[in-house]
């Protein structure tokens, strides 16, 4: 019964999907998920802990986990990991120097069983700033092309100017749909 | 050989036999019997019961098992919400969860922060409180609930703003504080007293960070709502009450200013009391206006509140109680039961004090003996007891006796002390009283309640010698039927003490016996004892009960066992001095002291056998220094901690350890308790305590430098030696800051010649002085030397006397021997009565009163007097002082033994 009744919800688009946004501290995380939410920028402080939103778009709902991105935090964003469908990776374009830890950070979450079969979003954020590296060189920096199995596509974005994020939405709701 | 077996034995049967055939005896096992089933039929009662409580039997496994649901998706709130509240239950049941598990639970709990559900997420906040401290890493919450105190859900604001501070520890603090700072001013008043109460809890431990949100606070308490305005007045009190002229203040300031909230009024006037006592004030104090003032407040809650504080006071006199009293009075006649409990509790706790001022309410007190709420009748009864005179004692405990069974433990105990100060004031009714607690011993009741009888009934036993019999009887009867360990052992102790010195010891040894076969482990190893003591003080027993304890030599128990051989053995040398030094006097060294010495000795294990006499002495523990209450103060959270019976004199000798220059003088043999060298109000208060090793004498000077514009340093105390002391060692103290307390050391070496021992020291206080700024504490560079002169400090005889309890003086007295006896007569035509004479030949000799007799009978003209102790050096010191009071003062004949000829003559001649 309980397999019939999900699999109507899932026919009508009302099942929440599980979105995780991570990232190195300052990437803007925060920022995405009340623009999302909202579609408005609000002040962020540092996340200690998380934030979590549910996000409606096109029909479909997220419920969507900003994890903090403090290295004191970071830790913690395994016991989150169970049961999520993506994961919305977030970089500061313009933060060359942890470029590398990110990457790291990056390599070790996608390594984790609980997240095989997520999806995988990466934002080059903070776009809006004259500088930035550019999405291939982030996804250069990020090593993305080493990912064999995963679906995953990379984004810029400048979420205080709200470009490039609904591209990436458009991206991963289809891409959510067909996983179905 | 076969009389000696055969006496025993026969006591054996006779009372084995008698135990069950005496019909008292064989009602207190009926009793017990009864009782057990009815237990037994309770608790299956309970089971059936069972289905009213869903939470009944939880178990933490099964409940913790089931939080992981909360790692579900999507949430179903109705469910998590029961299995929270499962979560909830068992740990406010008692249950302790372990790190890990309250972790895993923790992080489980977290998920449902995705629902929006209000009944689920209120229920994730107590979670989160509740975890906050078993459960690691609960910072994870923090923006969670950052997010809720801020939102637009006045419902969530203040539990958010609840479980946050539970979450924050003082390094995270200040990243919330902006968010503390607009709750507190906030204008839902919910979220408002939320932010002021946490931040009272916050102030434990991070006071630093809450001064800073004074303002708010001041902003807080001109709200209109009653309870922020006593939540912000608490908080602004606790923000300033180290600083006692910032108090004055705050009450002058608000006393005027018209509070609307009565809550903060109650609160104003507890700080004014505070103050006043603080102060040692009398009714001429402003403080004391502000609360008679309230007496006149519109709301009963304050005038109540006046009125307690009013007659809790210390120094107040009858006219400034007269009006107080009458406002409880009036009280007592309320329609309102709860002002006539507040009242009559009030009154029932101030009646010993103002016993006056309470009879002034003697008839309104009658009216309430028939008050249908018990509690009320109680208290107004036991008022009554504590005021009245002897004759109505019989007709008020017939009273009470009614409704005894009607009223909680509690009340009882209240019953219980107001007859044991009867029992101390009217000494000739103990006999109603006696049997009335034997009584209520009987009763069905918990353990404190019980204990509180037993201590009543010992310490009428000890006060009042026609009592003796009669209690100890019925503690007797009491110990054939208890369920407490501990008060069996306590009482089977007394009667080992007592039950000896009796006319028919005999008695006694039934009730002990009866327990050895009966009872659990530590109660056969305390009636063990017991017998021992019997057999050690009467002659006549001393076979009956060296048979009974060869039988328990076969007790399954060890310690039973042990404790047996050892006192077969002893008793059966039949010397009196072994026998009152190993069974009668016990262990006269501290437990601490011991348990050091004996490690020191293991550590450096020497040819020569181990030392009891480099063991310092049992001294009087130290009085635990209870916490004041602070009026506003929330109750803290850290269970009492029971301290190991560490005395105060354990205490210096681990001071004084720490010393460097002080070492190597051995065991520390007394510390006097500390004397004044200056009045409390000067520049510098400096306190003396003298130390008193075997060839040295340390005097402490704890020192306190009360002028904020003055550092000192290198602070020492000059002495002027008396004659034949030698001071050898000053152990400065390095720096004395303002109202920092220091500590400095003189050592002084004792005169060789051994019967020297007093003096009068010269002390004078030499240091360096630099300003500094009051402010800052900042000192200036240069400094000068300064001095300042301190009172004398005497050394006498109870400085190198310790007390020690000798159970039987008789018997010390013989241990010891007229070797080194010496006697003298002396007429101390100072002292007019022998109560006088006594209290001041106990100051000057430092001895332990033994048998009692401190205590003069009624009326008695002449007396003798047993003292007790050890000289410096381990000497046994034992004084026989008669007494004769006759026309020109008193006369006394002295006595003195001891193990040492010059400690004899030192104290023959303390006296004169």
């Amino acid at each position: 019964m309980g397999g019939l009744l999900s699999y109507f919800s899932g026919l009508f688009g009302s099942k929440e999907r599980r979105i995780l946004i991570l990232g190195l501290d300052g990437a803007g995380k925060t920022t995405i998920l009340y623009r999302l939410q909202v579609g408005e920028v609000v002040t962020t402080i540092p996340t200690i802990g998380f934030n979590v939103e549910t996000v409606t778009y096109k029909n479909l709902k997220f419920q969507v986990w900003d994890l903090g991105g403090q290295t004191s935090i970071r830790p913690y964003w395994r016991c989150y990991y169970s049961n999520t469908d993506a994961i919305i990776y977030v970089v500061d374009s313009m933060d060359r120097d942890r470029i590398g830890i990110s990457k790291q950070e990056l390599v070790s979450m996608l390594e984790e069983d609980e997240l095989k079969k997520a999806v995988l979003v990466v934002l080059a954020n903070k776009q809006d700033i004259e500088g930035s590296m550019s999405a291939l060189e982030v996804a250069n920096a990020l090593g993305l092309s080493a990912l064999k199995t995963r679906k995953y596509q990379i984004f810029k974005t400048s979420a205080i100017k709200g470009e490039g994020l609904d591209e990436a939405m458009e991206w991963l709701s289809n891409t959510l749909l067909q996983a179905k | 050989m076969g009389r000696v077996t055969s006496d025993p034995v026969c006591l054996y049967v006779t009372c084995s036999a008698r135990r069950w055939q005496l019909p008292a005896q064989t009602s207190s096992a009926t009793l017990r019997l009864n009782r057990r089933m009815l237990s037994l039929k309770r608790d299956k009662k309970e089971e059936e019961d069972g289905g009213a409580n869903p939470f009944n039997n939880l178990e933490k496994s099964t409940v913790l098992q089931e939080a992981r649901t909360f790692n579900e998706t999507p949430i179903n709130p109705r469910k998590c919400g029961y299995i929270l509240t499962k979560v909830l239950y068992i740990i406010n049941q008692g249950e302790s969860l372990g790190t890990t598990e309250a972790t895993e639970a923790f992080f489980a709990m977290t998920k449902l922060f995705q629902s929006k559900d209000p009944i689920l997420r209120r229920l994730v906040y107590l979670g989160i409180k509740e975890m906050s401290k078993i459960a690691q890493d609960v910072i994870i919450v923090t923006s969670s609930l950052m997010k809720d105190m801020t939102g637009k859900e006045d419902q969530f604001r203040g539990p958010a703003i609840r479980a946050l501070c539970s979450v924050t520890d003082h390094s995270m603090l200040q990243s919330i504080e902006r968010y503390m700072k607009q709750a507190i001013v906030d204008k839902v008043p919910g979220v408002s007293s939320a932010a002021l109460v946490s931040a009272l809890h916050l102030g434990k431990g991070s006071h630093e960070v809450i001064k800073r949100w004074v303002n708010e606070a001041q902003e807080a308490v001109n709200s209109d709502n009653v309870m922020v305005q006593f939540h912000a007045l608490g908080l602004l009190y606790h923000i300033r009450k180290s600083d006692k002229l910032a108090v004055n203040k705050l009450v002058s300031k608000f006393s005027k200013h018209t509070l609307k909230s009565p809550y903060a009024y109650c609160l104003l006037i507890r700080i004014a009391a505070k103050l006043i006592e603080e102060e040692d004030a009398g009714s001429d104090s402003p403080m004391f206006d502000f609360i008679e003032s309230c007496l006149r407040h519109k709301s009963e809650m304050v005038i109540y509140e006046a009125a307690h504080a009013i007659v809790q006071l210390k120094n107040t006199t009858a006219k400034d109680l007269a009006p107080a009293v009458s406002v409880l009075q009036l009280f007592c006649s309320s329609p309102k039961p709860t002002l006539r409990f507040a009242a009559v509790r009030t009154l029932n706790k101030v009646a010993i004090k103002h016993p006056a001022a309470v009879t002034a309410c003697n008839l309104d007190l009658e009216n309430l003996i028939t008050d249908v709420n018990r509690s009320i009748a109680t208290l107004a009864i036991t008022t009554l007891l504590k005021t009245g005179n002897e004759s109505s004692v019989d007709r008020l405990m017939k009273q009470i006796s009614t409704f005894m069974s009607e009223i909680s433990d509690e009340f009882k105990i209240v019953v219980v002390q107001a007859i044991r100060s009867l029992c101390s004031k009217f000494p000739r009714k103990h006999n109603v009283l006696m049997t009335f607690l034997s009584q209520m011993l009987r009763d069905e009741g918990g353990f404190d309640y019980k204990k509180e009888i037993v201590d009543c009934i010992i310490a009428t036993i000890e006060e009042n010698a026609e009592a003796k019999e009669a209690g100890l009887a019925h503690l007797c009867e009491f110990i054939e039927d208890c369920e407490h360990t501990v008060l069996a052992t306590k009482i089977l102790h007394l009667l080992g003490r007592e039950g000896p010195r009796t006319p028919t010891p005999s008695k006694y040894i039934r009730f002990i016996y009866n327990r050895v076969i009966l009872e659990n482990a530590a109660v056969r190893a305390a009636a063990v004892s017991a017998i021992a003591k019997f057999g050690a003080h009467c002659d006549d027993l001393l076979n009956s009960c060296v048979v009974l304890l060869e039988r328990c030599q076969l007790d399954s128990d060890d310690e039973v066992r042990d404790r047996a051989t050892f006192f077969v053995n002893v008793l059966k040398q039949q010397q009196k001095a072994l026998s009152s030094a190993y069974i009668l006097n016990g262990l006269q060294v501290s437990v601490v002291g011991l348990e050091r010495a004996l490690h020191q000795y293991t550590l450096e294990p020497s040819e020569t056998p181990f030392d009891m006499k480099s063991v310092p002495l049992a001294t009087q523990p130290i009085t635990e220094q209870r916490v004041r209450d602070v009026p506003g103060e929330l109750p803290s959270s850290k269970p009492a901690q029971d301290k190991v019976a560490a005395t105060r004199q354990d205490v210096y000798q681990e001071q004084l350890a720490q010393v460097p220059e002080l070492a190597n003088l051995g065991p520390l043999f007394k510390s006097s308790s500390p004397v004044e060298v200056t009045e409390s109000e000067t520049e510098y208060y400096v306190q003396c305590i003298k130390h008193t090793f075997s060839n040295y004498i340390v005097f402490q000077f704890d020192c306190t430098n009360t002028l904020n514009d003055q550092l000192l340093e290198k602070v020492t105390v000059e002495m002027e030696p008396a004659e034949g002391f030698e001071v050898t060692k000053y152990v400065p103290c390095a720096s004395l800051p303002y109202n920092k307390p220091g500590t400095t050391y003189t050592l002084v070496k004792l005169p060789s010649e051994p019967t020297q021992v007093t003096g009068t020291f010269a002390c004078t206080l030499k240091f360096v002085v630099k300003d500094c700024d009051p402010q800052t504490g900042e000192p200036d560079e240069e400094g000068y030397s300064d001095e300042y002169v301190l009172e004398d400090v005497e050394v006498n005889v109870a400085d190198h006397v310790q007390k020690v309890m000798k159970p039987n003086f008789a018997a010390s007295w013989e241990e010891v021997g007229p070797e080194n006896e010496l006697e003298d007569t002396y007429a101390l035509s100072s002292m007019s009565t022998i109560e006088e004479a006594i209290k001041n030949i106990i100051q000057y000799m430092g001895l332990q009163p033994c048998e009692r007799s401190d205590k003069v009978g009624e009326g008695k003209s002449s007396h003798t007097l047993y003292l007790a102790g050890v000289f410096r050096g381990g000497h046994d010191a034992l004084v026989r002082a008669k007494l004769a009071l006759d026309t020109s003062g008193v006369t006394m004949q002295l006595t003195v033994r001891s193990t040492d000829p010059s400690v004899s003559e030192i104290l023959a001649t303390a006296v004169a």
